[in-house]
């Protein structure tokens, strides 16, 4: 890698933070209001981003190249790592392999999650309103489910290690004692996060939002 | 000779060896009479007195490296059941048998057990893990160092350069310039020293370019490895905190 790499790491480091990480915490709250308040809150959780002034520019600088930049540069650091865990099976030797395994997964699972829903607004096939009966389409197919449960649990924990290893990098968290509470933090956010997450894929594939998506079907039909 | 009735108690060794630089390692089982109190030093003593392997066959002595026999010079450290460690403090009689025995592959081998760990010695040069008070004058005394931070410090001023937190470091491999934690200690060490601070920016610099800090990815390894116990983890994070300050402060131009 050209240049010098201790500026493209520090900025991989922070870009997975601001704005991935606080993306993701905004997605896993959207999509909980599906949970919560069904598919007319979710709808209203989707409404109320898409209602964002600057909405492009916000996702283009927002999500779209950090998203590209982390991905890609950190497809590089995993390829530079070795695995040892063979020899030295100590925790946080298992959650730095891990983070790597799983930024490989969340790599691709946000590729295909984002063809499948955002691309398709973007192709004109869906509309903003009609993700509620896309997800439940693709929630209600238990293989479907299962690679969502997998590709969430990995964004999500490549997310909270990713934040216990930033604290570090950045200088936040140095002694011993620091770490071990952060890591503690990080674990708990791992927990709460992939809940809601989790909880939202439950919701997407329950019968509220079948109906919805009959009714959608229905409306597209008249129209 | 007549044979005795009783059982000699023995050790067994299964050692790697290579021949050369470029050639292919091998394996090869010794079989020692057991003495009380040896180490793994002493074991390779004895087949170097008499290479013969465990099925009565000649061989060549096996190399190994040594020097102060009381693990504080780091050049015994070899990979002794699966762990990077000292060999001199390895002792026989806590270790499970057959004792395997294998270079630190992290380095190039030299041969059989030989290692050779000059890219350590050239880390501690691009960081400048030294104090430079040589002039054409006498400077005269520097200013004294607080009893509270040479007591951490000492436990810094212990590393050997013995190559265990390398070898045990994911990121320390041929795909990745990673300098390994040593030397990030040790620029905590020297930024530490009333004198040494006065060049820390050119060691934070230091830290600051390909290969540097950033090659952390915090699997802990280290000092989870480290014979004498420096607390590699908790320099790296602060040499996190001190090269960020700086990198915003010369962003700032402060």
């Amino acid at each position: 890698m050209k240049g010098n790499s201790y500026f493209s790491r520090k900025l991989h480091s922070l870009l997975g933070i601001i704005p991935l990480g606080g993306f993701i915490v905004v997605h896993g709250l959207t999509n909980y209001q599906a949970f919560e308040r069904g598919p007319e809150g979710f709808a209203k959780g989707v409404e109320t981003i898409n209602s964002l002034p600057v909405l492009p520019l916000l996702e283009i600088f927002g999500i779209y190249l950090p998203l590209l930049f982390h991905g890609i540069y950190g497809l590089y650091v995993a390829y530079q790592s070795n695995s040892n865990t063979g020899r030295f099976q100590y925790g946080r030797n298992w959650a730095f392999t891990a983070q790597r395994v799983t930024g490989v997964i969340t790599f691709v699972f946000v590729f295909w999650h984002v063809y499948q829903t955002r691309i398709q607004v973007y192709l004109g096939n869906i509309t903003h309103e009609e993700l509620g009966s896309t997800m439940n389409h693709i929630a209600s197919s238990p293989l479907m489910f299962a690679l969502y449960v997998i590709g969430v649990l990995a964004a999500v924990f490549h997310f909270s290690n990713g934040l216990w290893a930033f604290l570090i990098s950045w200088g936040i968290t140095i002694g011993p004692r620091a770490q071990r509470i952060s890591s503690y933090i990080c674990m708990g956010v791992f927990v709460i996060v992939s809940a809601l997450f989790i909880l939202s894929l439950v919701a997407f594939s329950g019968d509220e939002f079948k109906e919805a998506a009959n009714a959608a079907l229905t409306w597209t039909n008249i129209g | 000779m007549a044979e005795t009735t009783t059982a000699k108690k023995t050790v067994k060794f299964i050692v790697s060896r290579q021949d050369t630089p470029d050639a292919k390692p091998y394996t090869q089982e010794f079989e020692l009479p057991y003495r009380p109190n040896m180490n793994v030093i002493s074991g390779l003593m004895e087949i170097q007195r008499n290479p013969v392997t465990a099925d009565g066959s000649k061989t060549t002595p096996v190399c190994w490296e040594s020097n102060c026999l009381e693990e504080v010079c780091g050049a015994c450290s070899m990979v002794i059941n699966g762990k990077p460690r000292q060999a001199c403090s390895a002792l026989v009689d806590q270790l499970e048998q057959p004792i395997r025995l294998e270079p630190m592959r992290t380095f190039p081998v030299v041969r059989d057990l030989v290692i050779n760990r000059e890219r350590m010695f050239n880390a501690l040069k691009k960081v400048k893990a030294w104090i430079p008070i040589d002039g054409t004058y006498d400077l005269g005394p520097g200013p004294r160092m607080a009893e509270t931070k040479r007591q951490w410090a000492y436990e810094l001023s212990k590393c050997m350069t013995c190559g265990v937190c390398l070898e045990s470091c994911p990121n320390v491999n041929d795909r990745n310039s990673f300098i390994g934690p040593a030397a990030i200690s040790q620029v905590r060490l020297f930024n530490a020293h009333p004198t040494g601070e006065m060049n820390k920016e050119e060691r934070l610099e230091a830290l600051m370019t390909d290969g540097g800090i950033e090659g952390c990815g915090n699997s802990q390894n280290c000092v989870r490895s480290c014979p004498k116990g420096i607390p590699l983890t908790t320099s790296i994070a602060a040499m996190n905190k001190d090269t960020t300050k700086h990198l915003f402060k010369k962003w700032l131009g402060m």
